[in-house]
C-alpha cells in the first residue's frame, strides 16, 4: 500500500554532520504515525524535512526523495510554499504571533493563501482544535492571555486553517503540563480521522496510546517501523527493544 | 495558479528591493570618501598641518592652529566630561534600583538627544556672555554638555554587565562596597568604559555647531583658554561656504585630516573589542 | 589602645558601613548635579535667554513669518516649517531604505556579507555633519539640481510641489542629506532587531506556506516593532536637531516654501547662521527662543520615542 508520503533514502544533515542515514519508510494516509527515540537520534530533523523546513538553516542539505502523492517534494518544479501548505506543523514551543490577535493568528495563513470566508474558517479552525468555546468570546485579544496548552492549541487550529493534509507535530507536549498534554493527544486521535498525522515524541507511553504506527530512530537510522503493538509488545530488533524496556534513552 | 505566481513575484520583488537599498547606502558613503580623498591628499603637507591660514584671497596656509585648537578643545571637554560622565555613571552601575537612578538614567538618555547647537546656545550663555567673549573653555565647556550624557551612559552600561557574583565575592572577603566598586568592578569594566569615553570622544571631535559661538575662530596659534581658538570642523565649514577655490580645497584637505583622525579612533575600537555583527 | 567599629547599618545588601554611605552619597550627588543639573541649567539658560524675544511676541512668534532683523520682527514659523517638512521628508526617503537593508543584512545576507557590511554602513555614522555638508555642497547639490531637480521640474512642474526654479541648494537636497545621515541609525537598530526575533516565529510562519516575503513583513517585522520604531524616532530626533550639513545645502531662505526645489531654512540652520551676526538684545533672544523650541520639540520626540519604545517592549516580552 502506497502511503500518503513516501520517503526514499532520505539523507540529511549540516554541513559535515550526518544526521540522518538512509531513511525509507511509508508513512500511511490518515493514520498517527509516531516517531521515536533518544535524544539526538534524528526525529526532529526527519520531520522537519517533511515540509523543507530544515533547509532553513544555514548549511543544512538534503539527499533522497520524499514523495508527497506520489509527487517528490524535493524535486525542481516543487514549490516549497505549496509544499508547506500542504504539510502544516506544530512545533515543539507554542509560538503564537505576538503583534496579532487570537483572531489574526489564525487568520494569518489563511489570508497569504487568498482563501474565502476568513471568519468561518477561523470558527471552523478553533472548533476541530477544540478551543473555541474557550476563546469565542476574546478573539480579538493577544494570545499572550492564553495558557501554555491554549496557545498550542491556538497553533494547532492556525496550522489547520490552511487546511493542510499532513499535519506534523514535532514533540508537541514537551512544554505542557499533563492536563493540557491529554487534551492535545485527545485533540490528535480526532484529527486522524481527516488528516495524516506524524508525531515526534520522547514519551513512549504517548506513542502508545495515540499512534497507529510508530517508527524507532537510533543515530540516524530507521531501526524498526511498524504497528504500535506489535512495535511494543514484540519489537523485531533487539536495539528496539533495549529502548522500550527503558535500558538506554 | 496565478495567485503563487503573483506571490513569489513580490517575494522576488522584495528581495530586489532590499539588495537595492543596500548599495542605494553605499554610494554617498563610497562617494564621500572617494571625494574627500582625491581632493583632500593634495592639499596635505607638511606646511598645511603645521602652518598658519593665510589671509583671505591669498594663496597658500594651513590648518596648523584648527588641529591644536581642536586637541586642546576636545582636552578641555575631557577634563570636564569623562570623570563627572564616570562617577555619575558608576553611581548608575552600582545602585540602579532607585527611583533617583532610573530618573537620573532617564534624564541623561533624553540629554543624549539634544541638538548640538543647543550646548552653543547653551555654552555661550553660561561662558561667553559672563566672560565678555569667545573663549577655548567655552567652546570646551560645550562639547562637555555634549559628551556627559553619553559617558554616564556607557559608563552605566559597562558597570552593570559586570555580574553581581562578582561583587558577592568581593564583598564576602569582608572588603567595604566602595572598595568593591572601585577596584574590583570598575577594573572589571575598564574596557567598556573606556570604549565608551573613545567613541564618544571620536564623536565631539567632529562637531561643529556648539563650536560656531564659543570658541569661535582664530587665525592665529592658541592664545590662552580665554581666547577665541580655531578648530578643525569650524575652519572646515568656514573655507567650505567661502567664495574661494583655494580655500575651498584646503577644506578638503582638512576634511581628510578630521575624517582620517575619526575613521582611525572608530576602527581601532572595534578592532579592539572584536564586536559581533 | 582604643578599637573603633562604626556600628553596622544592615540592610539586605548586606553589611553597610559609613564608608559606603559616604561613598554612595557622593556619587549620587556627582550624579544628580552633573545629569539633573546640567538638564535644568539648560533649560533655564534657554528660557532666560528668551525671555526679552517672550515677553515682546508671545505665542504669535511661533505663527508669525516675518523675519526681519533690520525692523526688529521675528517670527519662526518658517523655521519650524522648514525643520518639519525636511526631517519628514527625510523619513520617507530614508525609512523604507533602512528597513530594506535592515531586512537584507539581517535575513538575507550571508552571515560574511553581514560582518563586512554592518560596520560599513554604519562608518556613515561617524563622518561628522560639517563633512557630509561639504560633499554636499560640491557634490551632491550640483548631482540634485541636475539629475534629480531638472527633470522634476520639466515632468512634474505643474504641481506646486516641484515648481521651478530647480535649485541645486534646496529643500530636497536637504533632505536627501538628512535621510542619507539617518539611515545608518534606523538600520542597525533595526538589523539587530530583526536578528532578535525568535526563529521559531519565523519558522511558524514559513511552515504555513508563506513566502519569505509574507513571513518578513507579516510576522518578523511586526514582532520587532517596538525597536524598529524606537529606531525611527531616534532618527526623527537626530534629523530635526541637524544643523550643519543642512545649512550648508538648503539654501537658507527664510520663506514658507512650496516648492521642494526651492531653497528653504531650518531652526538649526538659523541658529548657526546668524547668532554671530545678531545685533541687539531682542535678535539674539529671538534666535535663543527659536532654539528653546527646537529643544522642546526634539526632547518630545525623544521622550515620546522611549514611552512607546518601552509600551511595545512590553506587550512583546522583551522584543
Amino acid at each position: 500500500m502506497k502511503g500518503k508520503i513516501e520517503v526514499r533514502e532520505l539523507n540529511a544533515g549540516f554541513g559535515s554532520t550526518h544526521v540522518l542515514k538512509n531513511i525509507s519508510m511509508s508513512i500511511p494516509e490518515n493514520r498517527v504515525t509516531a516517531i521515536i527515540g533518544p535524544s539526538g537520534c534524528g526525529k526532529s530533523t526527519f520531520v522537519r524535512c517533511l515540509n523543507r523546513i530544515h533547509e532553513l538553516v544555514p548549511n543544512a542539505w538534503v539527499r533522497g526523495e520524499v514523495l508527497l502523492d506520489g509527487r517528490n517534494i524535493y524535486s525542481q518544479e516543487a514549490d516549497p510554499v505549496d509544499i508547506r501548505r500542504r504539510v502544516g506543523m506544530v512545533f515543539q514551543k507554542p509560538n503564537p504571533f505576538p503583534a496579532m490577535s487570537i483572531y489574526d493568528n489564525i487568520a494569518y495563513g489563511a489570508r497569504i493563501h487568498r482563501m474565502k470566508d476568513i471568519p468561518k474558517i477561523v470558527e471552523r479552525s478553533l472548533r476541530k482544535a477544540a478551543l473555541w468555546d474557550e476563546v469565542k468570546h476574546r478573539l480579538k485579544d493577544s494570545p499572550a492571555s492564553l495558557s501554555g496548552g491554549q496557545q498550542q492549541r491556538l497553533c494547532i487550529a492556525r496550522a489547520l486553517a490552511v487546511e493542510p493534509e499532513v499535519v506534523l507535530f514535532d514533540e508537541p507536549c514537551s512544554a505542557l503540563d499533563p492536563v493540557a498534554t491529554a487534551k492535545i493527544e485527545d485533540l490528535i486521535l480526532e484529527l486522524r480521522e481527516n488528516y495524516t498525522i506524524v508525531i515526534v515524541t520522547h514519551n513512549m507511553q504517548q506513542a502508545a496510546r495515540i499512534a497507529d504506527y510508530t517508527a524507532f530512530f537510533l543515530m540516524g537510522e530507521l531501526v524498526e517501523f511498524g504497528e504500535t503493538a506489535q512495535i511494543f509488545e514484540n519489537p523485531r530488533d533487539k536495539r528496539t527493544e533495549d529502548y522500550i524496556t527503558g535500558r538506554f534513552g | 495558479m496565478p495567485e503563487l505566481e503573483w506571490r513569489r513575484l513580490k517575494d522576488r520583488l522584495f528581495t530586489a528591493f532590499c539588495i537595492c537599498s543596500t548599495a542605494l547606502a553605499l554610494i554617498p558613503l563610497g562617494s564621500m570618501l572617494y571625494t574627500i580623498f582625491m581632493k583632500g591628499f593634495s592639499v596635505i603637507s607638511l606646511s598645511f598641518l603645521t602652518g598658519l591660514p593665510a589671509p583671505p584671497g591669498e594663496p597658500g596656509g594651513g590648518f596648523g592652529n584648527a588641529i591644536q585648537g581642536s586637541l586642546i578643545v576636545v582636552g578641555i571637554a575631557s577634563a570636564i566630561g569623562i570623570p563627572l560622565g564616570i562617577a555619575a555613571g558608576m553611581y548608575l552601575g552600582e545602585y540602579p534600583n532607585s527611583r533617583l537612578s532610573r530618573a537620573i538614567s532617564f534624564t541623561a538618555d533624553v540629554l543624549t538627544g539634544v541638538p548640538s547647537i543647543i550646548t552653543g546656545i547653551f555654552a555661550y550663555m553660561l561662558v561667553v556672555l559672563r566672560f565678555g567673549g569667545f573663549s577655548a573653555l567655552a567652546g570646551g565647556i560645550a562639547l562637555a554638555t555634549m559628551m556627559l550624557p553619553f559617558i554616564v551612559r556607557t559608563t552605566e552600561e559597562a558597570m552593570k554587565l559586570v555580574p553581581w557574583e562578582l561583587r558577592e565575592a568581593s564583598l564576602a572577603l569582608g572588603a567595604p562596597r566602595w572598595r568593591t566598586t572601585l577596584q574590583v568592578v570598575l577594573s572589571t569594566a575598564r574596557f567598556g568604559i573606556a570604549t565608551g569615553i573613545l567613541l564618544t570622544i571620536a564623536r565631539i571631535a567632529g562637531e561643529t555647531a556648539p563650536l560656531l559661538f564659543t570658541a569661535f575662530n582664530n587665525r592665529f596659534w592658541f592664545d590662552g583658554v580665554m581666547q577665541p581658538v580655531a578648530t578643525l570642523p569650524v575652519m572646515i565649514y568656514t573655507y567650505a561656504i567661502s567664495p574661494f577655490d583655494d580655500w575651498h580645497a584646503q577644506a578638503w584637505g582638512g576634511a581628510l585630516v578630521l575624517v582620517t583622525m575619526i575613521l582611525l579612533l572608530n576602527m581601532g575600537v572595534r578592532l579592539a573589542t572584536g564586536r559581533r555583527w | 589602645m582604643k578599637l573603633r567599629f562604626p556600628p553596622p547599618f544592615l540592610s539586605s545588601r548586606g553589611v553597610r558601613l559609613t564608608g559606603d554611605l559616604v561613598f554612595q552619597a557622593v556619587l549620587a550627588g556627582v550624579a544628580v548635579l552633573s545629569v539633573i543639573g546640567l538638564a535644568v541649567l539648560l533649560l533655564r539658560e534657554l528660557v532666560y535667554g528668551s525671555l526679552p524675544a517672550i515677553s515682546e511676541f508671545g505665542l504669535g512668534f511661533l505663527t508669525s513669518t516675518e523675519w526681519n532683523p533690520v525692523r526688529g520682527e521675528f517670527g519662526a514659523l518658517p523655521f519650524i516649517y522648514g525643520t518639519v517638512v525636511s526631517s519628514l521628508l527625510a523619513l520617507a526617503i530614508g525609512v523604507p531604505l533602512s528597513l530594506g537593508i535592515a531586512v537584507y543584512l539581517a535575513e538575507m545576507a550571508s552571515p560574511r556579507v553581514r560582518a563586512v557590511l554592518s560596520p560599513v554602513i554604519e562608518l556613515l555614522a561617524a563622518i561628522p555633519s560639517v563633512i557630509i555638508g561639504l560633499w554636499g555642497i560640491f557634490v551632491l547639490a550640483p548631482f540634485v539640481r541636475e539629475h534629480l531637480a531638472e527633470p522634476l521640474m520639466s515632468y512634474l512642474g505643474f504641481l506646486p510641489l516641484f515648481e521651478g526654479p530647480a535649485y541645486g541648494y534646496s529643500v530636497l537636497t536637504a533632505s536627501l542629506v538628512l535621510a542619507i545621515m539617518i539611515i545608518p541609525i534606523i538600520s542597525s537598530i533595526s538589523r539587530e532587531a530583526i536578528l532578535a526575533v525568535p526563529r521559531l516565529q519565523q519558522e511558524g510562519a514559513l511552515a504555513l506556506g508563506a513566502t519569505r516575503f509574507e513571513a518578513i513583513t507579516g510576522v518578523v517585522l511586526p514582532y520587532a516593532r517596538g525597536a524598529i520604531f524606537g529606531a525611527v524616532m531616534l532618527g526623527l530626533g537626530r534629523a530635526i536637531g541637524e544643523t550643519m550639513a543642512v545649512t550648508m545645502v538648503i539654501g537658507n531662505s527664510p520663506q514658507l516654501f512650496t516648492s521642494l526645489l526651492h531653497p528653504g531654512y531650518t531652526m538649526a540652520a538659523v541658529i548657526a547662521n546668524e547668532f554671530t551676526e545678531a545685533t541687539g538684545e531682542l535678535y539674539l533672544a529671538a534666535l535663543i527662543e527659536i532654539g528653546l523650541v527646537l529643544f522642546a520639540i526634539s526632547m518630545v520626540v525623544n521622550v515620546l520615542a522611549r514611552a512607546i519604545t518601552w509600551r511595545y517592549m512590553r506587550v512583546q516580552g522583551g522584543a
